[in-house]
């Protein structure tokens, strides 16, 4: 398919389109808002249903209904939003449903502001619901990887029976690009006749499918989390994605950053190579499961002396490159929040500043 | 070779349209291209602008303080933008709104009167579609023909609109061949 030029929210809902995802409930959200504009026109073309809830807490349990019917859904929306739905994802990852939620993260806390952030690092990481449940994170870097990894997180939802989520940012939902969708990122829906609520007649069977997430026999509860922890484990070995750039030779220090924040690491990288100074970056794609081992070999190298985790926040995702390291390399922040994103001049100047 | 362009006006001026039009036309050469509008909380006549950037490798950072070219199409935009431009860079001013110039020497000015063109025509509404052909005419950024190809094809669901824009989009030939 020829290339065409798309801003990421209306790549990622055509993304989710040709993933066979023909359910989308949102509530309108800036940045976030041209995701819903998109599917507004495009779900009834496919016969596909969209509604706009009441709100995202009625948004976040109409997820949680058509996922129980074995539907495959999703929604898009921003930081305040994804709070609201924070309840149903955790329901839903208890309930072992697949569904896909697209955060194009925008500054808090509170409202904040509108303009791109990764302060939901942690939220998204390390469960805004509660639990003992995690998700799987994929943190694209531009509409490109926007649209592969909406369309992967439909079959990671269903390979793991749980919620994925997309972390974006404002930049990557507000900017176009040239992008393709490929074919081959298509994978037919699982067959989920054994546990979801799709009809006892439609799947010829006699006996009940019961979705839920309340165990209150001690024992049972403890196994079905041992189940939901053994699904984590596996994605910790089989779904941990990162780029590694600039790492090949020898560098001085090592920068770990993800998405929109990324790319301006990596014009950095370049214009300091040009004058001979060698740093390399991990980019986690995944953010749960985390690049550690990547991050650790790259970090350890004996010609890095440095590592700094680069980020549009306080600093959040440096408390899992810390824990990466085991004590083994420092490693500093370097970021801000806001939405004004440090230029590739800022960013060399610091990292120049550390070596 | 990374050429970033910025489009600035008020909203409503099709500041947006325009640099999409550049944006295709570049991606259709087989260039790569990024997009990127500001936004943020804006009022109805406020300020619009997005920039534009082409390259022939893999673009990076989104964060562009300081474009190769200007399209200003009102006068804060030119006030604010045009000294943030790179040397040597092209600076176009809507002369039509624009009673001032850029007040840099190291920067080339193309002067054209973007919204009188327009009227001349018979729509204000495509002063935007000459300053996007004259720039693209001056600056090379984009094949000429193929910027034409897409500005037809923007307008194909509304094809009583096309005349007039390709009147407008050789009157911005014109203006920059002439200047």
């Amino acid at each position: 398919m020829a290339k065409v030029l798309m801003k990421g929210n209306e790549a990622i809902g055509e993304a989710a389109i040709k993933a066979g995802c023909l359910n989308y409930f949102a509530y309108p959200i800036t940045p976030q808002s041209e995701v819903a504009e998109y599917l507004v026109k495009r779900m009834p073309e496919v016969n596909g249903v969209f509604v706009q809830g009441e709100s995202e807490v009625a948004v976040g349990y109409m997820i949680f209904g058509a996922a129980a019917c074995g539907e495959r859904v999703f929604t898009t929306s921003s930081s305040p939003g994804v709070s609201l739905m924070s309840e149903a994802i955790s329901y839903i990852a208890g309930a072992r449903c697949p569904a896909v939620f697209v955060n194009i993260v925008r500054g808090g806390p509170g409202l904040g502001g509108i303009l791109p952030s990764q302060g939901d690092y942690f939220q998204a990481t390390k469960g805004g619901g509660h639990g003992d449940y995690r998700m799987l994170v994929m943190a694209p870097d531009g509409v490109q990887e926007a649209v592969e990894m909406t369309m992967m997180a439909f079959v990671l939802a269903e390979k793991y029976r749980g919620p994925v989520m997309i972390l974006g940012d404002g930049m990557i939902g507000q900017m176009m690009e040239p992008v393709e969708f490929p074919d081959n990122l298509y994978v037919p829906p699982t067959n989920k006749d054994e546990w979801a609520t799709n009809g006892m007649d439609r799947r010829g069977s006699t006996s009940k499918n019961i979705v839920k997430s309340l165990y209150l026999d001690p024992k049972v509860l403890n196994q079905h989390n041992l189940t939901l922890k053994a699904q984590y484990e596996r994605m910790k070995k089989e779904e941990v994605r990162f780029e590694a750039y600039n790492t090949d030779g020898d560098y001085q220090a090592l920068i770990v950053s993800y998405g929109t924040m990324s790319r301006v690491c990596k014009t950095a990288i370049d214009n300091l190579k040009s004058q001979g100074i060698e740093i390399g970056m991990i980019r986690p794609k995944t953010l749960f499961p985390f690049p550690e081992k990547a991050i650790h070999d790259a970090a350890t190298k004996e010609s890095c002396k440095k590592v700094v985790s680069i980020e549009m926040n306080m600093g959040q995702m440096i408390e899992d490159v810390e824990r990466s390291l085991k004590g083994k390399r420092e490693v500093t922040w370097f970021g801000q929040c806001g939405g004004d994103i440090y230029t590739p001049e800022e960013v060399a100047e610091h990292v120049i500043s550390l070596i | 070779m990374q050429k970033e362009v910025m489009f600035a006006g008020f909203g409503g001026q099709g500041i947006l349209l325009s640099a999409k039009l550049l944006a295709y036309a570049a991606m259709k050469q087989g260039a790569q291209v990024m997009w990127i509008p500001s936004y943020g909380p804006e009022m109805r006549g406020g300020t619009a602008y997005c920039t534009v950037v082409t390259s022939d490798r893999l673009i990076g950072s989104p964060i562009i303080k300081n474009p190769s070219h200007l399209v200003a199409m009102n006068r804060p935009s030119l006030e604010k933008f045009a000294p943030v431009v790179k040397k040597g860079g092209i600076v176009l001013i809507n002369s039509s709104l624009i009673p001032i110039r850029s007040g840099r020497d190291d920067i080339e000015e193309l002067i054209v009167p973007a919204n009188q063109a327009a009227v001349d025509l018979g729509s204000v509404k495509c002063a935007n579609i000459i300053a996007v052909s004259a720039f693209a005419a001056r600056s090379g950024m984009v094949d000429i023909e193929i910027l034409r190809k897409c500005v037809q094809e923007e307008f194909a669901s509304k094809p009583k609109l096309i005349p007039i824009n390709m009147k407008a989009f050789d009157e911005g030939l014109k203006i920059a061949a002439a200047s």
